[in-house]
């Protein structure tokens, strides 16, 4: 990304989309919305001070809604370029609410709540599509339970959890140990203020809480607004103290996720779904088993599979390795169903296909292999630039040509041809940049030679 | 400038607030009083944000007004904003290299953001060090070579000659060679291409006529590489050809040397006659099948994923279901048993291949590779682990799928060139991930089977994305080497003993012959700096630039020392 941001020869121009595609190879005319950012990029200096103001807080996409992040933002901490964007449609501002915190934070002179989309034309010779993927929502699959139980979890979602960056600071803490968690906090909060409101009553009335409803209970005050008020905070102060300590009593048994099960073609190589493989899924859950055994030494992962696809280089040797060092079992067999135990522990029952058993077990935690969806906005972009796409709606090449699209001069790299893994990818990002050159180039000679 | 008077030096101090980024968590009266204090510094400014344009224009006034012949700035990290402070201090006529970073940011301000006191203290003693360091800093010039525009192509095959036709059609001069006395490679020995079928004579006779008929391609067919030196931008071949030894010099090289059938010597009765391997199978299907074969058995695995061979080789699973499917449309009512222990069908386009296959009555057996299946005279025996019962299968051919293993050159090209193979014999990339078509050593690029079994869709992209790699020198016309290099600092220690040498890995080093002797010479172009050899070196007579052992000293005797 420091290398894109920072090249001569690039201009990058991020949150924009294309809206146009007109002309031929070797001479496109490209129309592109620049969205407004409400940040002017050449004055922000990309320091952050206005996100540490900002006093509305939004669900974190970038941490697929695991943690928040506030209404201006940089979407991820090392995103370039650095340039920082108001969240129209939580700005407080914008919305038409007092605020306008950042634009007096802002030390550079940056924010510009007035500003608009651009729109900007291009003149080019050719063009690359590099759109990516979509992670496959599971919850289209009822049997596997996601979003009903909280444990089980997607695998992209997982990452964020082993990540230092993420919303556990990298500890396999349990999503519903989490939401005990925050439970907590928020009874602490309450416990706080129904504490201050019998202080103030207190104060008010020079009388002691407890000594107050007593009389109050023997009738001995009259039928007062304020009072009932009292009395209604004093009866009902325990029992958040007593659900508090409950909770809390809860929370010093909780230990980090030890019992992983990851679930492989969770979308894909299924009929309902995508029928096709998904390529590197196999790969991200061996991967993000060994990380968990880094972090926790007794974590105890099991991968289930219909076949451990470990084709790249170096690959099955990890696979192995994985299994003999990082406490990785794989298990042939597709699971049919994730139920919820005790302790909202996530039970897989799958058939076990080399005992020809049935089986169930219990897990701390599941990790959903989730397909490689074709990206939404491709249908849009397809129609944009006039490409076709294949039948499961990737863009369509052929095994010769496997960088070049239907239309000439258009080309196309990584998961937005083929789901592919990272090695594949970057090769395929030289392989389109290759092809645009040699057309563009071969067009250079032929107007050469027929102007000699 | 090692024979600057010390009273000459004068070292400006910018010290960023970053915002609040650390203005919020640092007293900075403090720091820039601090600073004002230290050895050699003449002038030290406080800014908002120093990369602001604002903030670089302070920077360039105070380098012109103050006559500061060194400038550090205390800031964010040189990971984002070196580029842009060097080039400042260059646009303002001091040697970029006269300038120095001291990290108060990540490395300070923001892990110390509730010890604003211990915080404080930590950045003067990053400054300390940054000024002692600064006062040793020496100017460098950029290190330029010119790039010979010419490529060479090592390896006809599909992949190689992609690479080379690419090449040669954006005008870049091409010399392909070829070991065999065809172009083709593998191709030559295959039959049909999955999963369009495609005839692979075909594909290969359409691209060998490209490649011969192109006019900015010289082929050299039954030839081989047999000696080579330089770097990038100069590489010295030696070509043996039919017609003798050619001497070319090359800018960029592609290794495209593809891989070989590993021949299952002993392994489940191989005769090469009714046992034979996937490639013999080509052949058979090229030839076009005896009708009187009805039952057939491939078995998958056949020598690799074991502990000979413990890698996968990617692409004989989707070689066996190809050839099965053509097996039936020769022989519709032929009985076909694939076993297997994973089906490697990755992808699109082989998963739809493998449902496909099962559709035309392909049967799949899963064995165990602690249990795996026997070969008798006309049956295999094997175990069916999921139906967890020993079957006999009749087996008029069995085909074993045999991986594709390094070629036997490799090695042999590998120390020619100083490129780098791994375990299993395949030739090594630059990165796993980020660098799949580099070698660690610039100007020599890598595609296809060379690299780890490919098929079509892969050896194809990956031809063109080496090209791509390699036209980037190619088109530059010469090459910019960052001067932070390895030097001879100390010429009459160098005994020759070629430690550097062995260690080096971009092969920046060599032994010559000099007036006092045996020494090592750096060549300047190919070293990136990374100080193996400084390291190693029993003499200490190599020093990296910009990082030499005295400026490094002096950091370390600045970050003991006690601040004032």
């Amino acid at each position: 990304m420091l290398d894109v941001g920072r090249h001569p020869n690039i201009e990058l121009l991020a949150y924009s989309e294309v809206e146009k595609v007109e002309g031929q190879a070797v001479d496109f005319k490209v129309t592109v919305r620049r969205k407004a950012r409400y940040v002017e990029e050449d004055k922000c200096t990309g320091c952050g001070a206005c996100a540490e103001k900002c006093p509305t807080a939004v669900p974190d996409a970038f941490n697929e809604g695991l943690g928040t992040r506030k209404a201006i933002y940089n979407y991820f901490a090392q995103g370039i370029p650095s340039t920082h964007t108001i969240d129209a449609d939580y700005c407080r501002q914008l919305n038409g609410k007092k605020c306008g915190i950042c634009e007096k934070t802002c030390q550079a002179d940056a924010i510009n709540f007035d500003q608009e989309d651009r729109i900007i034309q291009l003149d080019v010779g050719a063009i690359i599509v590099a759109a990516g993927y979509d992670v496959f929502d599971p919850s289209l699959i009822p049997e596997y339970r996601y979003k009903e139980i909280s444990n089980v979890v997607t695998a992209i979602e997982f990452e964020r959890f082993l990540s230092a960056s993420g919303p556990t600071g990298g500890h396999l803490d349990r999503p519903s140990d989490r939401a005990v968690q925050a439970e907590i906090a928020g009874l602490e909060k309450r416990v706080n203020k129904s504490q201050r409101a019998l202080e103030k009553f207190e104060k008010k009335y020079e009388e002691g809480s407890g000594e107050f409803y007593k009389k109050y209970e023997a009738g001995q005050y009259k039928d007062d607004e304020d009072y009932k008020k009292w009395a209604d905070k004093y009866a009902g102060h325990p029992a958040i103290v007593e659900t508090l300590s409950t909770l809390k009593r809860k929370v010093e048994t909780f230990t980090v996720a030890k019992r992983l099960a990851f679930i492989q073609c969770v979308g894909s190589r299924d009929f309902r779904f995508y029928p096709f493989c998904s390529g590197y899924c196999c790969m991200h859950s061996i991967k993000e088993a060994i990380i968990a055994n880094e972090h926790e030494p007794e974590t105890q992962s099991t991968i289930f599979g219909m076949d451990i696809r470990a084709v790249g280089k170096g690959f099955e040797e990890y696979k192995v390795r994985g299994g003999n060092k990082s406490g990785i079992s794989y298990m042939r067999g597709r699971v049919a169903e994730i139920t919820e135990g005790p302790d909202n522990n996530p039970v897989v029952t799958y058939e076990n296909t080399h005992e020809r058993k049935v089986e169930s077990q219990e897990f701390d935690m599941v990790i959903l292999a989730t397909a490689c969806a074709p990206t939404k906005g491709i249908f849009e972009l397809a129609k944009i630039l006039g490409i076709e796409l294949n039948k499961y709606n990737f863009v369509k090449t052929s095994p010769q040509s496997p960088v070049d699209s239907t239309v000439p001069g258009i080309f196309v790299c990584g998961c937005a041809g083929s789901p592919m893994d990272v090695p594949e990818s970057v090769a395929q990002a030289s392989s389109a940049a290759e092809r645009a050159a040699e057309m563009v180039f071969q067009s250079q000679s032929e107007k050469e030679k027929a102007v000699a | 400038m090692p024979d600057m008077k010390d009273e000459d030096i004068r070292i400006g101090v910018f010290i960023c607030h970053c915002g609040s980024n650390i203005a919020g968590y640092l007293d900075m009266e403090e720091l820039s009083e601090y600073a004002e204090k230290l050895p050699h510094v003449t002038f030290v400014q406080r800014n908002l944000y120093s990369c602001s344009e604002a903030g670089i224009s302070e920077i360039k006034k105070g380098i012109m007004e103050h006559d500061l012949n060194r400038v550090i700035v205390a800031s964010c990290t040189p990971r984002t904003h070196e580029p842009l402070f060097r080039s400042s201090c260059a646009e303002a006529g001091l040697n970029p290299y006269l300038f120095e970073m001291v990290n108060i940011r990540d490395q300070c301000s923001w892990v110390h953001m509730k010890e604003r006191e211990d915080g404080t203290d930590k950045a003067k003693d990053q400054i300390r060090m940054g000024v002692a360091k600064a006062a040793l800093l020496e100017p460098q010039e950029p290190i330029m070579s010119d790039v010979q525009i010419r490529a060479l192509v090592i390896g006809g095959g599909i992949s190689g000659m992609t690479a080379a036709l690419s090449l040669a059609n954006r005008g870049y001069e091409v010399v392909l060679v070829e070991k065999e006395k065809n172009l083709g490679g593998m191709l030559n020995q295959i039959y049909k291409l999955a999963p369009t079928m495609t005839d692979a004579s075909a594909l290969a006779e359409e691209k060998i006529r490209a490649v011969t008929g192109h006019p900015n391609i010289t082929l050299f067919t039954g030839s081989k590489v047999n000696a080579a030196q330089g770097f990038i931008g100069k590489y010295q071949i030696d070509i043996e050809t039919e017609s003798g030894i050619k001497k070319i010099d090359f800018g960029v090289i592609l290794i495209a040397t593809g891989a070989s059938v590993y021949t299952p010597e002993g392994l489940y009765g191989y005769d090469g006659q009714r046992i034979i391997t996937q490639l013999e199978m080509e052949r058979l299907l090229k030839k076009g099948l005896d009708q009187g074969i009805k039952n057939i058995v491939m078995i998958q695995c056949v020598g690799s994923r074991n502990e000979d061979r413990p890698y996968c080789s990617r692409i004989c699973c989707q070689t066996a279901v190809k050839n099965a499917m053509l097996i039936k449309n020769q022989i519709p009512e032929a009985k076909i048993s694939i076993l297997y222990r994973d089906m490697q069908m990755y992808g699109v386009e082989n998963e739809e291949l493998f449902r496909d296959s099962k559709a035309k009555g392909i049967r799949y057996i899963n064995y165990d590779s602690v249990q795996p299946p026997e070969v008798e005279s006309d049956k295999v025996r094997v175990y069916h682990a999921l139906l967890g019962r020993e079957m006999l299968l009749p087996a008029d051919l069995v085909v074993l799928s045999t991986p594709l293993i390094a070629h036997e050159d490799a090695v042999e090209i590998s120390q020619l060139l100083r490129i780098s193979i791994d375990e299993n014999g395949f030739f090594l990339e630059g990165h796993v991930k980020l660098r799949p078509l580099d070698f660690a050593t610039d100007g020599i690029f890598l595609c296809g089977s060379a690299h780890y079994p490919a098929n079509i869709r892969e050896a194809v992209a990956q031809g063109l994305g080496a090209a791509s790699r390699a036209s980037i020198p190619l088109s530059q016309g010469s090459v910019v080497v960052e001067p932070i290099i390895s030097v001879l600092a100390n010429e009459d220690a160098c005994i020759a003993c070629g430690l550097c040498v062995a260690l080096c890995p971009y092969g920046a080093l060599e032994i010559q012959k000099t007036e006092k002797g045996e020494k090592v010479h750096v060549i300047d172009v190919a070293c990136k700096g990374c100080g193996c050899c400084a390291a190693a070196c029993p003499q200490k007579a190599l020093d990296i630039t910009h990082f030499r052992d005295r400026q490094i000293f002096a950091v370390i005797e600045a970050g003991g020392a006690e601040a004032q």
